[in-house]
């Protein structure tokens, strides 16, 4: 792309053609010349999009009529599409609604193309990023492919060729009954009715992993109505490897001094905190860890750090979680390797086993082994959505895993009061698990209300040490990796307007993360 | 019971031994080496050894059979594991540009332990198994052979006695060799009924439709579940056979569920099944099958708290199966030692075929044939459409 200023916007023909779709793959960049400042309105303006969809995903049941709501409102208010209305050539809405505000269909879908592009090149370099970025932008897509009519969905499918094999009224016959019991949705009318497609069940993992269909022989069947997983899965291997492309050719793009900044940002800001500065190390004795495990720590890690005394041991899922908690509180590897010593020892490791066995992994966690990645602690978002806890585990989130009458007793037994337990287990059955959270440590530090939206374990902590006054050192991180790269702008005259400007959508953005 | 009394300190001298005489390196290597079809696969194989001491090492690799023979002979490893099939050999991997040394492809793996069923055992617990919960593992094994073989289509599964409380599946087809990390997980997940850690009372959820997964898999586990104790009327309501009920499971989680369920006057329609599925349906260790480099105990590997040699096991025979019965170094070492029977002169047995490992080296034996024909047809077929004579 090349940036000398604004020209013919909707491009070549092709392009035109492409956005006549409601939705597309986003299989070709865009071939236009666009303004930096479009440039950079576009991308910021995807992002707080993306940004929505993953706080949509963690508050509310994907794609509930609630969380539809609140997409589609998002999508208005960011002037992104959200209506598969028809469009013709000339750039017209359709006849049946009048003229609007604002941009036309056309542009907004035009916005849509352009925007995914300038993420791809913020998001390609890391995998963090990377499956971040996959994981919104795939909600997305099967939140606007829902939305489409069925013709419009059959139309999407043949045109982006996506094969498979229709099975034959003999076949449906036979196996009627599997197909009516393996899926909620179908009777055995509409075995009758529908057309059914043999899929190898590679190509059709979330229906595989939900058991959401029947399987056979290697072959997954699906009903017409499901065709949507398999263009998901879809969407997710191309853009994986758009991504991975996407990589390489990045020191072109970061060799642009106008661009450079602005993609930095953008990869920051998603991350937000991540507790991995450690400017409290030593901060904290190993013998503040039980007195403050009562005052300071979220449940999860309460619950952690009262099974480890009791049993004298974590597997692995809580070893991780509580002991990268640990390391963002402020431990040391030192503290750390002599805490978890002290407590296995107890129980059934001997001193030379956790050696062998445990210390490794305690220092890999701190960045000393391996591949040397210093992990980050988790994140309510990681602690809630992956590696649920089974037989033998203490890790995860007790607002989202336990069972409601468990989870209300141990409130109980921490002395919650009946009201607040009930305010708390109201906030779970609405899986609003944070807010939960969030109500347990008003509850138990006494507050009306926190000034703080709780996202991670260790701000839990962080706040709560500052509430308790013992926290006067540790400071708030947000500002600083922002700062920094602001001051890090282009120098030149030509991009001294360009730095205002970004310093001002910035200021924009940063705003817009400390809301939510 | 022919374990020999086997002691866990003359390891050091049965396992030179073992990996002289017992070792079936020929039909080993024959396996990972699949056909010679794909460039490099047993070179690029990572094995990883853990050695007297506890000491661990990985990223082995070999470049021949005799190589791992000579190697294994000189390391006498108490412990195999075997790991992915990598972008170059393992044990170059620090030559190798970062980033570009990765997991290939390996086989679709199972790990099925016995403390994974603690809370519902009461004959023993950790470690431990005995007679009565090892039906559990038989019960696994038949559900899932069943469900990897006729929903998902794989038709080469090894399994192996793990040589103290489980059992692992190796899926060996190449459909299953090339999955990704994604695809083992969704299979994991598909195959996962029974959820839930320390806080959850109740396991297993059964809503309607029932699918036709579940119904195969109930199937398997009511013909091995004791009949008389869930017979078509109100279980807990006759004396013998709440008993009997008890007798398999800790009295508190039932009378929890008993409690809960009356409570709510809201008997579930799957409760009976519900109660045999949380009791009997597999338990697996989703995290072993997720991985694609994740390192897994070898087949005809030692375990050295026991001594039992981790043999695989026919499934023609597994109602029978005995893991006490499985030899242990002790025994088939001495068994070298012994004059052969019938023979004239002292004649001793030469290798393991004469030994009590031969039945199960003979069934990897027509494991590998099987995968030999299979690869033999496909490139027939290959061959085929090329239109090649």
């Amino acid at each position: 792309m090349q940036f000398t200023g604004r020209r013919n916007k909707f491009g070549t023909n092709l392009q035109t053609e492409l956005y006549l779709q409601p939705l597309q793959f986003y299989g070709q960049p865009p071939l236009e010349n666009i303004s930096l400042s479009e440039f950079e309105t576009f991308a910021v303006e995807r992002l707080k999009l993306l940004k929505t969809v993953e706080n949509l995903g963690v508050s509310y049941v994907k794609q509930s009529e609630q969380y539809k709501q609140k997409l589609e409102k998002e999508l208005k208010n960011l002037n992104f599409s959200y209506r598969p209305d028809a469009v013709d050539k000339d750039n017209k809405e359709s006849s049946k609604k009048p003229p609007q505000n604002g941009p036309s269909e056309l542009e907004k879908r035009r916005k849509d193309h352009i925007s995914h592009f300038i993420l791809r090149l913020a998001y390609c370099q890391t995998e963090d990023l990377r499956r971040w970025f996959i994981q919104q932008e795939v909600d997305l897509f099967r939140y606007r492919f829902n939305e489409l009519q069925p013709i419009q969905k059959l139309e999407f499918l043949h045109k982006n060729n996506l094969q498979y094999d229709a099975i034959s009224v003999e076949e449906k016959k036979n196996l009627k009954d599997n197909l009516v019991s393996s899926s909620y949705a179908v009777s055995g009318i509409k075995v009758e009715l529908e057309e059914f497609y043999k899929v190898p069940f590679q190509d059709a993992l979330d229906l595989v992993r939900t058991r959401k269909v029947y399987l056979k022989d290697g072959f997954a069947y699906i009903p017409h109505q499901d065709i949507v997983t398999i263009v998901l899965n879809d969407f997710r291997t191309r853009l994986s490897k758009a991504l991975a492309l996407t990589a390489r050719s990045l020191p072109a793009v970061h060799s642009d001094e106008r661009l450079q900044p602005l993609l930095n940002h953008l990869s920051h800001a998603y991350v937000g905190q991540d507790y991995s500065i450690q400017k409290n190390v030593g901060k904290i004795s190993l013998e503040q860890i039980d007195s403050l495990s009562g005052k300071s720590f979220p449940l999860c890690m309460r619950k952690l750090h009262q099974a480890l005394r009791e049993n004298h041991h974590l597997r692995h899922g809580g070893r991780m979680q509580y002991g990268l908690f640990l390391k963002g509180i402020g431990l040391s590897l030192e503290q750390a390797l002599q805490f978890w010593r002290m407590e296995f020892t107890r129980g059934k490791v001997d001193a030379d086993k956790f050696d062998k066995a445990y210390a490794y992994s305690i220092r890999h966690m701190f960045g000393k082994e391996g591949k040397r990645t210093d992990y980050t602690p988790y994140s309510c978002m990681k602690v809630i959505l992956s590696n649920p806890p089974s037989q033998g585990d203490y890790h995860g989130c007790p607002f989202r895993h336990s069972e409601p009458e468990l989870l209300k007793q141990k409130l109980q037994f921490y002395k919650v009061s009946p009201s607040g337990v009930s305010q708390i287990m109201e906030l779970v059955k609405g899986m609003h698990y944070q807010l939960a959270c969030q109500k347990y440590f008003e509850l138990t530090h006494n507050v009306e209300d926190t000034s703080f939206s709780l996202s991670h374990p260790n701000q839990y902590f962080l706040e709560s040490q500052k509430l308790l006054g013992g926290g006067k050192d540790i400071k708030r991180e947000a500002d600083t990796p922002q700062r920094s790269q602001e001051n890090s702008a282009p120098r030149g005259s030509s991009a001294a307007d360009a730095s205002e400007h970004l310093a001002e959508t910035t200021e924009d953005l940063d705003a817009f993360f400390v809301d939510v | 019971m022919p374990s020999s009394d086997y002691d866990p300190a003359c390891l050091p001298d049965l396992l030179p031994l073992y990996y002289r005489r017992l070792f079936p390196f020929s039909q080993y290597h024959r396996w990972l080496n699949y056909g010679g079809v794909q460039k490099n696969y047993f070179q690029n194989r990572e094995f990883s050894f853990t050695l007297k001491d506890d000491i661990y090492v990985r990223y082995q690799s070999f470049n021949t059979q005799n190589e791992l023979e000579k190697e294994m002979q000189r390391m006498n490893p108490y412990k195999i594991d075997i790991g992915a099939v990598y972008s170059h050999r393992p044990n170059q991997h620090n030559t190798v540009k970062s980033g570009s040394f990765q997991a290939l492809e390996k086989e679709l793996v199972f790990d099925i332990d016995m403390t994974d069923y603690d809370d519902v055992r009461s004959c023993c617990s950790a470690a431990d198994i005995c007679a009565r919960c090892w039906t559990l593992m038989t019960i696994a094994v038949r559900v899932l052979d069943r469900a990897l073989r006729e929903d998902f289509g794989f038709r080469h599964l090894l399994w192996v006695y793990s040589g103290r409380r489980g059992v692992h599946c190796w899926v060996c087809d190449e459909a299953a060799r090339k999955l990704s990390a994604a695809a083992r997980s969704a299979v994991a997940e598909y195959l996962s009924l029974v959820k839930g850690g320390e806080e959850t009372v109740k396991k297993v959820v059964l809503s309607d439709p029932i699918h036709p997964f579940i119904k195969e898999s109930l199937a398997v586990v009511e013909h091995y579940f004791p009949q008389y104790a869930l017979q078509q009327q109100d279980l807990l309501s006759r004396k013998d056979s709440v008993d009997k009920v008890l007798a398999l499971v800790p009295e508190d989680i039932l009378l929890f569920i008993y409690f809960s369920q009356y409570s709510t006057a809201k008997k579930g329609q799957h409760f009976e099944k519900e109660i045999m599925l949380q009791y009997c349906y597999p338990r697996l260790d989703v995290n072993v099958s997720k991985g694609v480099n994740h390192l897994l105990k070898s087949p005809f590997s030692v375990h050295p708290k026991t001594g039992r040699v981790s043999v695989p096991i026919d499934l023609r025979e597994l109602d029978k199966f005995d893991p006490f019965a499985v030899p242990t170094i002790s025994l088939i070492c001495e068994e070298l030692d012994r004059p052969k029977a019938g023979e004239e002169e002292e004649e001793k047995p030469e290798d393991a075929t004469e030994t009590s490992l031969a039945k199960y080296v003979k069934h990897f034996d027509q494991f590998l044939d099987a995968l030999a024909r299979s690869r033999k047809g496909e490139l027939l077929r290959q061959s085929d459409l090329q239109k090649e004579f």
